[in-house]
């Protein structure tokens, strides 16, 4: 075991974002080097941890604050999982974000403000503790808030404003939780699930609530996503990776870390918790879908859509079985994927054509195919067409709630995929089938803008072809649900 | 006498010298502070070395012990005060000194406060500590007069609340040297308790909850902070409630730890609660930017008050005790650094756009985005959010009150930490506005003071450890082990 890893995988963005703060507003390229090399040492070092965790080693740094109070991080598969997705997706984001802002105004900020929030991420994945994870939970709630009023027009910081009352609370819940439970058990790691036998069953679930409250904020679980459709007032880059890797994912990944790290599946199912939870999965499915239909902005149709798919991971987590919590820890990163494929290409509509409503798109194939094609990958995934990422994901969360004994959930699944082929087939009919406006103009001649979008959509469709490789996200949750979670 | 004595004595005798020769000498008055902070500095570090190594350092003045002598003593609690005051007393001279537009009086009088704050943080005898309480609230009360006309009436209704207090405090004091013959902490404490020491704690308290400016105690605070020269509020604000506090801590915790029971207790955290959620409403209620600031000190002074039924009475020897006690003192340092800080921003900004008034905020974040930054870590500070000095407080509190079963004191600052976010988010949000208005150039090197001392909160939770070691130097009931 290495302590330096962790630290030198949480370095390569918290170094770039600390000297961007100090840079002139001009000084592009140093900035750019800046953001692009941190991506870049980071994936790097990502890759190197795969080979080494994938052959059974770990990696813990440990960082005392107060008594009870202490950093850990811990590189552990499921950790990695998280991590190369924000690894990977972060570096696409991060040439997209460059071409996509150009030379525009405030942009140290920005790039500051956007390697805080991946360092919150990492350290978000390598948590290995609770109160580790709420330190880094804060540090990304606060890092986002800039990058949602970057614009700084009204319908920005008023996005900002709902943002913040709903997460803050939301934190707050999470710390309450974190503080009522440790005071039982001691602090929590998650290598060790506590033992709660000084709390009884009524505290045990209200702690568990609590816990979901939390991280359903970022989640953006029905009835608490309130904030997200209004965040698509952000830059197209941010809300790409807000609704990706960073803020929802984190929200996830919280549910995920709660079932299995911290009541652990045993105590779920003993006490009843599993269903109410897979139950407001399933709501929030139903209900981000039926909201996006409704939607005639292309982002905000995203956004609802976000809302739903998001909570494929925890309905996965909540079904605690094998296969669905295989299907749930892919469609981390499936989700991811598809999602910054969609909103990568959202961005070029906006920024290349100025088309932000769904008419806008009418034969926008003949003139963009290339980001036509990618959005339209990323859209069929997302329905669950085999052998796109979807399909894969939804395949074992089906499998996993027959397994649980739950085959209502499959409804479940049915009735969305079901919605989400309604929101996202008109889309695909108007870019292709549709004859464009008389003022239609743009192109997108911008590789920089266009690539990433390319490499996200044929990821999302490689991922789904090669799902049966040991080092596709699939095979690759297998082998943490195989190596942590079965007897 | 040993370094450490030494370096105690220079403490106090430094700020004395400095405001002394800064009367004589007006001209050099910038640099006489700065001189005697650097030397304050150095000797700082010599004593914290020696209270890490061996334990509190005593000094008793003449070479007599006490009941005849008088005795200072810097243990870890006095040490981490010194030290809060020390760095905000260096953010403010820092700031005056390039500011340079205070009037002469500002200098001698920033220097007395100091003096009298660090006589105040080591002293162990009853009545010295009421002279340096009457010395500091003379400073306070000069400070805030500085601030002009306007000043005036705010200054004279803080020096009738202040001067009330201190009578309080002396009749108690007096009832103390009736009944025990001595004033001297420790050896009150080894005393049993006496029939009128109930009363004698009662007038104390009173008095310097007066002076803390406890809710309902607390309405001079608010004017007095908001009509001093900003680097007067800061003082004000960051260090002055700290020095009654301190010694309320001291009265509990050292000298009366029998007197106290879990209702008296209880009746003090209860103060606080009231304090937090009164200050966070008026705070939301302000149009003027250092109105917000100094309501909030109303509430961020409540929290505070939670230590006693956290650390105190029957549950003093138990583990979560120094979690609680130290939560205390945390956020005691930490809000006395971003405090210092958000009223050094709200000068800035007042030179910027000439207007105290929460709506010239709009958009000078772009125009000073040093200043927004400080301003944001300070708030987040002062909101208890990670990592902080601030978060390392509320999570210590919370985690003592949950594991001392008294669940509901931890859910203060837990609410209070979004009452905090509420109103600070309206002068941020303004700050963010699109539009750079009109507005004076500020160099950058003033902008970095309050940033610096912002950041210095922030660090203060990454760095919590050492401090925390520190504070539990000569702690009356020890249980080191925590939690």
């Amino acid at each position: 075991m290495s302590a330096a890893l962790p630290m030198a995988i949480l370095a390569s963005s918290l170094v770039p974002a600390a000297i961007t703060f100090f840079l002139h507003q001009n000084s592009h390229r140093t900035r750019n080097t800046l953001s692009l090399g941190g991506a870049v040492i980071k994936l790097a070092l990502v890759v190197a941890m795969l080979v080494d965790v994938a052959g059974g080693a770990t990696h813990e740094a440990r960082l005392a604050l107060a008594p009870g109070l202490f950093l850990l991080l811990r590189l552990d598969a499921l950790a990695l999982l998280f991590m190369a997705l924000s690894a990977v997706l972060w570096l696409l984001t991060t040439i997209y974000a460059i071409a996509y802002f150009g030379t525009k105004a405030e942009l140290s900020r920005f790039f500051g403000f956007f390697s805080l929030c991946v360092a919150a991420t990492t350290g978000l994945a390598m948590s290995g503790s609770l109160i580790t994870f709420f330190l880094f939970f804060e540090m990304l709630t606060l890092a986002t808030w800039p990058l949602v009023v970057h614009k700084q027009d009204d319908k920005s910081l008023a996005a900002g404003r709902s943002y913040l009352s709903f997460s803050l609370p939301g934190s707050a819940a999470l710390l309450l939780a974190i503080i009522w439970l440790e005071s039982a058990t001691g602090p929590v790691v998650f290598t060790d699930p506590p033992d709660m036998s000084a709390l009884s069953d009524a505290s045990r679930r209200a702690i568990f609530a609590l816990f979901v409250i939390g991280v359903g904020v970022k989640a953006a679980m029905v009835p608490l996503h309130g904030w997200l459709p209004g965040a698509m007032a952000a830059p197209a880059p941010v809300s790409a990776l807000l609704h990706a890797v960073a803020v929802v994912k984190a929200g996830a990944f919280g549910v995920v870390r709660l079932v299995f790290d911290v009541f652990t599946i045993g105590q779920v199912q003993a006490l009843g918790l599993g269903t109410p939870l897979a139950l407001a999965a399933s709501v929030t499915i139903i209900w981000g879908s039926l909201r996006a239909l409704q939607q005639d902005e292309i982002k905000k149709r995203l956004a609802y859509s976000t809302v739903s798919q998001v909570s494929y991971i925890v309905l996965g987590a909540a079904l605690a079985g094998p296969a669905a919590a295989v299907g749930g820890l892919a469609h981390l990163v499936h989700q991811g994927l598809m999602k910054i494929t969609l909103f990568f290409c959202a961005g070029i509509f906006d920024e290349r054509c100025g088309v932000r409503r769904i008419e806008g798109l009418n034969g926008l194939g003949a003139r963009m195919p290339v980001t036509a094609f990618c959005f339209s990958l990323g859209a069929l995934g997302m329905i669950g067409l085999p052998p796109l990422a979807g399909f894969v994901s939804k395949f074992y969360l089906g499998l996993g709630a027959l397994q649980a004994g739950a085959p209502w959930v499959l409804v479940v699944l049915a009735a969305s995929t079901a919605l989400n082929a309604a929101y996202f087939m008109p889309l695909l009919y108007r870019l292709w089938f549709l004859t464009p406006a008389e003022d239609a103009r743009g192109d997108e001649n911008v590789p920089a803008l266009v690539v990433p979008a390319a490499v996200t959509a044929l990821a999302s469709l490689a991922v789904g072809v090669f799902a049966a490789s040991a080092i596709s996200p699939l095979g690759w949750a297998t082998l943490i649900v195989a190596r942590e979670y079965l007897p | 006498m040993t370094p450490a004595q030494a370096a105690l004595a220079l403490m106090l005798a430094l700020p004395l010298l400095a405001a002394l020769a800064a009367i004589a000498l007006p001209r050099l008055s910038a640099l006489l502070a700065l001189a005697a902070l650097a030397a304050a500095g150095a000797a700082l570090a010599v004593l914290g070395q020696a209270v890490l190594r061996d334990g509190p350092v005593t000094l008793h003045s003449g070479g007599w012990a006490p009941p005849l002598g008088i005795a200072l003593q810097a243990d870890g609690l006095g040490l981490a005060f010194l030290a809060m005051g020390w760095a905000v007393v260096a953010g403010v001279i820092g700031f005056a000194a390039i500011e340079r537009r205070l009037p002469a009086p500002f200098w001698p009088l920033a220097m007395l406060l100091w003096a009298a704050l660090n006589a105040v943080f080591v002293s162990r005898d009853l009545f010295n500590l009421y002279v340096g309480l009457e010395l500091l609230t003379l400073a306070a009360v000069a400070l805030v007069a500085l601030g002009g006309d306007k000043a005036l009436a705010a200054a004279l209704r803080y020096m009738f609340y202040a001067l009330g207090g201190s009578a309080l405090y002396l009749a108690g004091v007096v009832l103390v040297y009736a009944g025990h013959g001595t004033l001297d902490m420790a050896l009150l404490a080894g005393q049993g308790r006496l029939a009128t020491d109930a009363l004698a704690l009662a007038l104390m308290s009173a008095g310097l909850m007066v002076k803390t400016a406890l809710f309902p105690f607390h309405v001079w605070l608010p004017p007095a902070h908001a009509a001093a020269p900003a680097t007067g509020s800061a003082l004000l604000s960051a260090l002055v409630p700290k020095a009654s506090f301190l010694i309320m801590m001291r009265l509990w915790f050292e000298a009366m730890p029998d007197a106290a029971n879990a209702p008296l207790l209880a009746a003090l955290a209860l103060l606080g609660t009231a304090a937090v959620v009164h200050g966070g409403i008026m705070a939301l209620r302000q149009s003027q930017l250092k109105q917000i600031i100094a309501y909030s000190t109303v509430a961020q002074l409540g929290y505070l008050f939670l230590v006693f039924p956290l650390a105190g009475g029957e549950g003093a020897a138990q583990p979560w005790a120094a979690g609680g006690w130290s939560a205390a003192v945390f956020l005691a340092l930490s809000h006395a650094l971003a405090k210092a800080a958000m009223f050094l921003c709200a000068g800035i900004w007042l030179m910027a756009a000439g207007s105290g008034a929460l709506a010239a905020l709009s958009g000078l974040a772009r125009a000073l985005p040093m200043t927004a930054a400080a301003f944001g870590l300070a708030s987040v500070t002062l909101m208890g959010l990670p990592p902080s000095g601030g978060f390392t407080a509320k999570y210590l509190m919370m985690t003592a009150a949950f594991a001392s079963g008294q669940p509901f004191w931890g859910l203060v600052p837990l609410a209070g930490g979004l009452m905090a976010a509420a109103y600070l988010y309206r002068p941020m949000a303004l700050l963010f506005a699109r539009d750079i208005p009109d507005h004076q150039p500020v160099s950058r090197a003033l902008q970095l003071v309050p940033l610096a001392l912002a950041l210095a909160a922030i660090a203060l939770g990454i760095f919590s450890q050492a401090p925390y070691d520190l504070m539990q130097a000569g702690r009356p009931e020890t249980a080191e082990e925590g939690l």
